[in-house]
């Protein structure tokens, strides 16, 4: 057949238009909000010194319960009610626990001697943690925090004996069961390693403020203490302050302004 | 030759135990794992690097990128072979891509017996994805 006759051109004319239509009708069948998983460029949060001031005038307990729930639920932080086994990033303590050394009666911090104060890890500059870790699990960023590598934690908890404030736990049973609710985009951890508070490096990375100092109401100030010209720089070289246990020459980065 | 009969029986037998699992396995064949794509991991048609080095070397990535992210705090990887930035993440990333990792991953780790990439080393910390 060498001409094309009127069923012919129709079949042709009927798959040409399907063929025209065939595109729009696969892109119903892909979802709109696909997302590639490709993301623009991080502006990571950078600093010399990453320190942190606590405003112990302004701070008070319904913040801090506020900034301990919200550390724990980013980082499933299991809620293990036994003392002797309980893990925590973030927790408080009565001011006269904390600074417990020397002569405190007479001074202005008696202001303070009953009233519950945050403590956390103090990312110390010379942490004796970092000393001590057979494996190197636990070392110091070029920015100053001390970091836990949980793939290298063998779970000796030499970093527990060396560290003077208690900042670490320890897990001795599975910590999923005893999360309310995993966040799903950080990991757990398991049965047999050390646990503390890393200043949040994986939201600085990705240029976010850790989550306390973002709960805080302004009562917890962070930043470059490298950096003449940042607001922690200038606070603490016009404000009091006191640092947890200075005597042991750890260099501790958390800073009680009073 | 004392009792000859006796011994070469006993020979005979003894191979054909030795050789047990031969026989048992005669005709067999072993499946080949066929791990499949999820319905995302369709659409974005390309992994991170090429699919051949992926299949061989993913391992040596994730161990990059975990020393990437928990040592160097570095969160963004830049692919040359799509040209694309990604978040250095095995929950968020590959996960999210490879939803389906027991059709996937699994597939393959229990034909070769990598018991760190299914169960249970990674995923007693990292969250698996719901399936
Ligand atoms: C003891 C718990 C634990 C185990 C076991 C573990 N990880 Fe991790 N992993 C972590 C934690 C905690 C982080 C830090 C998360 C962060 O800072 O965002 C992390 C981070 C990572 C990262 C980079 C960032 C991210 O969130 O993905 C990769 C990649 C990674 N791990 C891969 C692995 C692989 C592969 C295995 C198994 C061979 C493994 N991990 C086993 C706890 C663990
Ligand atoms: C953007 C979606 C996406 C992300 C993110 C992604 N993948 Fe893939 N992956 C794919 C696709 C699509 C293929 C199949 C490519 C092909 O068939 O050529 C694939 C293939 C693979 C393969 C080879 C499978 C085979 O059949 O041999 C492995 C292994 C793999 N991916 C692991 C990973 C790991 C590990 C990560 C994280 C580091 C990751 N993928 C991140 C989409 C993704
Ligand atoms: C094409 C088959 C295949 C697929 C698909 C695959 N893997 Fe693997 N994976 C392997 C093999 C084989 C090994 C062992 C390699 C070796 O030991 O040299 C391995 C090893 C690993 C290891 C190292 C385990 C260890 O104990 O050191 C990790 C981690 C891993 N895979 C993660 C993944 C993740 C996550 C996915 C899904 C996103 C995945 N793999 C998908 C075949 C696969």
């Amino acid at each position: 057949m060498d001409k094309i006759d009127r069923r012919l051109f129709l079949k042709i004319a009927s798959l040409s238009i399907l063929g025209v239509t065939a595109g729009s009708l696969l892109e119903v069948v892909n979802p709109k909000d696909f997302k590639d998983n490709s993301i623009e460029p991080l502006t990571k949060l950078k600093a010399k010194r990453w320190a942190m001031a606590i405003d112990l005038t302004a701070i008070n307990e319904a913040i801090i319960n506020n900034c301990i729930n919200k550390c724990h639920v980013t980082h499933n932080v299991p809620n293990l009610r036994d003392k002797q086994h309980e893990v925590k990033w973030i927790w408080q303590e009565k001011y006269s626990a904390v600074f417990n050394e020397g002569d405190n009666d007479f001074n202005l911090t008696t202001l303070y001697k009953n009233k519950n104060i945050p403590v956390l890890c103090n990312q110390c500059d010379n942490p004796p943690c970092v000393r001590v870790c057979p494996t190197k699990a636990t070392f110091s960023r070029d920015d100053g925090i001390v970091v836990m590598d949980m793939h290298r934690c063998i779970g000796c908890r030499f970093c527990m004996a060396a560290c003077p404030y208690g900042s670490r736990s320890f897990n001795w049973t599975d910590p999923r069961p005893y999360i309310d609710k995993i966040n799903e985009e950080y990991p757990t951890r398991e049965k047999g390693v050390v646990e503390k508070c890393d200043f949040c490096m994986e939201r600085l990375d990705r240029g976010e403020l850790p989550i306390c100092v973002e709960e805080s109401k302004n009562t917890i100030i962070f930043g470059d203490i490298g950096n003449k010209n940042s607001e922690i720089y200038n606070i603490l070289s016009r404000r009091t302050f006191l640092r947890r246990k200075e005597h042991l020459g750890t260099r501790p980065q958390i800073f009680y302004l009073i | 030759m004392y009792d000859k009969g006796k011994i070469i029986a006993g020979l005979i037998i003894g191979m054909l135990i030795i050789m047990l699992p031969f026989w048992l396995n005669i005709g067999k064949t072993r499946k080949l794992p066929d791990p499949k794509l999820s319905e995302k991991a369709k659409l974005a048609e390309k992994c991170i690097l090429p699919t051949d080095e992926m299949r061989s070397a993913h391992q040596v990535l994730l161990v990059e990128w975990r020393d990437l992210a928990v040592r160097d705090g570095e969160r963004l990887y830049y692919s040359e072979y799509n040209q694309k930035k990604y978040e250095i993440s095995l929950e968020n990333t590959c996960m999210d891509c490879h939803s389906n990792k027991k059709e996937f991953c699994d597939e393959c780790h229990n034909f070769a017996g990598v018991t760190g990439g299914s169960s249970p080393t990674c995923w007693n910390c990292h969250n698996e994805p719901k399936e």
